[in-house]
C-alpha cells in the first residue's frame, strides 16, 4: 500500500524553508501533490507562492527542506536540470522569446526536451541525416502542440505580436513541450478576461487528460482556482494555513481570516 | 561522387582565380578586399557572441592577437618549410584561439551584461600586454618575416567556411538556443537550455573563427604588431556588428566591408584638404546610422529575407520570422 501511494505521488514537498536574509518567505510548507492532479495554490499577495515555484524550478536554493517530484529529489539541481525530471513551468510576468517566431519558442523547449536525443555544434552544422529527422519530428509534434491550443495558424509571427491571451497560451505550449508530467502554472489567468479564463480553464482540464499531467496552479482568480482545481493549499505569511477541496477551503476560517481579516464574515 | 565533382572544381576554380586575380585587380584594391574579408570573419565571429547569444564581449581583439600570433610561431618553426599546410596553420592557431576562449568564458559566464564586458576587456589588454612584454614574439618592436601566405583564395575560403558554418549553426537547434539565451536567460533554463553551457560554446566557436581571422590577417600583412590589436580593434568588431545588426550575419558582412571601404574612400578626401578628417567622418556616419536605424542596417534580419517570395521557396530550409 505504502508503495503504491510512493508511486501516485507526483510532487513531494517537506518542510520547505526559505529564508533571504532576516526575511523568512516560507516557513515549513509541506505539501503532496497526487499524480494526474489540479492542485490549486492562492495566498493573499507576498505570501510567497511564487518563491515556492523558484524553489521547485531551481531558481533559489531552500535553506532546509526537501523537494521531490516523481520519487527524485530536485534539491541541488539547476533549472535546466529540473525540466528533465519532467517538471516545467510558466512565468507569472511573461517571459517568452520575444523576437523569436511562435514556432521555435516551442521549438527551443522541444530540442531540450527530456525525450529528445542531443544534438551538438557538429551535427547543427553538417545537418546531418538524423539531425534532419529530429528536426522534422519536433516540428511536426510543436505544429500539433500548437494546433492544440489553437496557435498554429501563428506560427510564423513573433511572440512578441501575439495577443495577450496567446501569449499566455503560448506559454503553456512551451512548458509543454519540455515534456513535463508536472505543469507549473504561475498565474496563467492574469489579465485575460473573462471569455479568455474560461477558455484557458478548459484548456488546462484538457491538457491533463490529453497528456496525463499534473498540474499545480498559482492563482488569483478564484473561479478559476475553484472552478478547476481538485485540491487546494493555501499560504500566508510563508507559511502553509490550509489545504482541501474548493468547498473546505471556502468555509476555512483561516483562510477567511487571511484574506479579509479577524472577524470577518464570509 | 557528382558531389566529389563539384568539390575538385570548386578547389580548381579557387586555385584559378587566386592565381590569376592580380592581372584583374589592382593590388591596392585587392589589399583592401582581402582585409575586408579578414573583417567579415571577424565581425560575424563576434556577432555569434554578441549579436545571437547576447554576450558583451569587448576584448574579441585578443581572441584574434592569439590566432595571429600562434599561427606566426607555427608557420615560422613548424610549418616553415611547408607553406602548403597553410590550412592546418589556420586550424590550429583556431583551435589554440578557442582554448583561450574557453578559460575566459568559463569564470566570467557567471557575470551578466556590463560585468562580462568588463572582464573580457581585461582579458584582451592582458592579452596585448602579454604579448608586448615576451620579447621572442618581437615584443613591442613587432613580429617580422612571416611568411605571407593569406592570398585572396585563402582569405575567402575563410569567409565562405565561416560564414557556412555561422549560416547553418544559427539556422539549427544549436541556433535556436544561442537565440534562447539571448532573448531570456531564466526562460531558456526554465525551458530545458543549458545556459552556461551554450554560452560556452559560443564563445568558443567565436574565439576560434576570430583566431582563424588572425591568422589570416598575419599572413597578409607578414608583420604584427601588439598595437594592432588594441581596445580600438575590439571596438572596430563591435561597430561593425552593432552597425549591421545585432543577430544578422548579412549585416555584419555588409557592415565589414562597408567599413573597411569607407576608411579607404575618404583617404583622398583628406589629401586634398590636408586636415584628417576621415575619423570624423568616419564617426558621424556612425552617429547618422545608429539615429536612422537603431538596430543596425538589418536588425536581426538575414538578406533571404529581403528576397521576394518565389525564390524563396528554392532557396531556404525555413521560413523567417517576421512574416505573415
Amino acid at each position: 500500500m505504502s508503495l503504491f501511494f510512493q508511486e501516485s505521488v507526483a510532487l513531494k514537498v517537506e518542510k520547505l524553508t526559505m529564508q533571504f536574509g532576516w526575511f523568512k518567505a516560507l516557513t515549513d510548507v509541506s505539501l503532496s501533490i497526487k499524480k494526474n492532479n489540479i492542485f490549486g495554490l492562492i495566498g493573499p499577495n507576498g505570501a510567497g507562492k511564487t518563491t515556492l515555484f523558484n524553489l521547485l524550478t531551481g531558481v533559489y536554493q531552500p535553506t532546509s527542506g526537501s523537494v521531490e517530484a516523481f520519487g527524485k529529489t530536485l534539491l541541488g539541481l539547476k533549472p535546466h536540470e529540473i525540466t528533465r525530471r519532467f517538471v516545467a513551468r510558466t512565468f507569472q510576468n511573461i517571459r517568452l522569446f520575444k523576437e523569436l517566431s511562435v514556432l521555435d519558442n516551442v521549438l527551443i523547449s522541444l530540442d531540450h526536451s527530456s525525450t529528445s536525443k542531443y544534438r551538438g555544434i557538429l551535427s547543427s552544422m553538417m545537418q546531418f541525416k538524423s539531425y534532419r529527422k529530429t528536426e522534422r519530428l519536433h516540428r511536426d509534434r510543436a505544429n500539433h502542440l500548437l494546433e492544440i491550443f489553437n496557435l498554429h495558424h501563428r506560427r510564423h509571427r513573433r511572440a512578441c505580436d501575439l495577443p495577450y491571451g496567446d501569449q499566455r497560451k503560448l506559454e503553456i505550449v512551451r512548458a509543454l513541450a519540455t515534456g513535463a508530467k508536472l505543469l507549473l502554472l504561475d498565474e496563467p489567468a492574469a489579465g485575460l478576461n473573462i471569455k479568455e479564463t474560461q477558455e484557458l480553464m478548459c484548456m488546462v482540464q484538457l491538457i491533463r487528460d490529453q497528456f496525463d499531467l499534473t498540474i499545480l496552479l498559482i492563482e488569483h482568480d478564484m473561479k478559476l482556482v475553484m472552478g478547476v482545481c481538485e485540491r487546494i493549499a493555501v499560504l500566508d505569511y510563508g507559511c502553509h494555513i490550509a489545504e482541501g477541496t474548493p468547498l473546505e477551503i471556502q468555509k476555512n476560517e483561516r483562510v477567511i481570516e487571511a484574506y479579509l481579516g479577524k472577524g470577518a464574515h464570509a | 561522387m557528382s558531389r566529389l565533382l563539384a568539390w575538385v572544381l570548386a578547389l580548381v576554380f579557387v586555385w584559378i582565380v587566386n592565381n590569376q586575380i592580380h592581372h584583374f585587380i589592382d593590388p591596392y584594391i585587392l589589399s583592401i578586399v582581402i582585409f575586408a574579408g579578414i573583417n567579415i570573419i571577424f565581425a560575424t565571429s563576434l556577432n555569434l557572441i554578441s549579436g545571437f547569444t547576447g554576450q558583451f564581449s569587448m576584448g574579441h581583439a585578443g581572441f584574434m592577437a592569439i590566432g595571429a600570433y600562434v599561427s606566426a610561431l607555427l608557420s615560422t618553426s613548424f610549418f616553415a618549410s611547408f607553406p602548403q599546410l597553410f590550412f592546418v596553420v589556420i586550424f590550429l592557431s583556431g583551435c589554440i584561439a578557442a582554448v583561450f576562449g574557453y578559460i575566459v568564458a568559463l569564470p566570467s559566464l557567471r557575470l551578466r551584461g556590463d560585468y562580462l564586458a568588463i572582464v573580457t576587456l581585461g582579458f584582451g589588454e592582458i592579452i596585448r600586454v602579454i604579448i608586448l612584454n615576451i620579447n621572442s614574439l618581437g615584443g613591442a618592436r613587432g613580429m617580422t618575416d612571416i611568411p605571407p601566405l593569406s592570398s585572396f583564395g585563402w582569405v575567402y575560403t575563410g569567409v565562405v567556411a565561416a560564414l557556412f558554418m555561422l549560416w547553418r549553426l544559427t539556422r539549427s537547434s544549436q541556433g535556436r538556443a544561442f537565440l534562447a539565451v539571448r532573448e531570456d536567460e531564466i526562460a531558456a533554463s526554465s525551458m530545458g537550455v543549458p545556459t552556461t553551457h551554450v554560452k560556452l560554446q559560443a564563445f568558443v566557436i567565436g574565439a576560434f573563427l576570430a583566431g582563424v581571422a588572425g591568422s589570416l590577417f598575419a599572413h597578409y600583412l607578414s608583420y604584427l604588431n601588439p598595437q594592432t590589436f588594441d581596445l580600438n580593434k575590439s571596438f572596430e568588431a563591435i561597430i561593425m556588428v552593432v552597425l549591421g545588426g545585432m543577430g544578422s550575419i548579412s549585416g555584419s558582412v555588409i557592415a565589414a566591408v562597408f567599413l573597411t571601404v569607407i576608411r579607404e574612400l575618404l583617404r583622398p578626401l583628406q589629401d586634398m584638404i590636408g586636415i584628417d578628417l576621415r575619423m570624423i567622418l568616419y564617426s558621424l556616419l556612425l552617429i547618422l546610422v545608429m539615429i536612422l536605424r537603431p538596430k543596425g542596417l538589418l536588425g536581426t534580419k538575414e538578406w533571404i529575407d529581403f528576397v521576394p517570395r518565389w525564390p524563396k521557396k528554392v532557396l531556404r530550409q525555413r521560413r523567417p520570422l517576421h512574416e505573415g
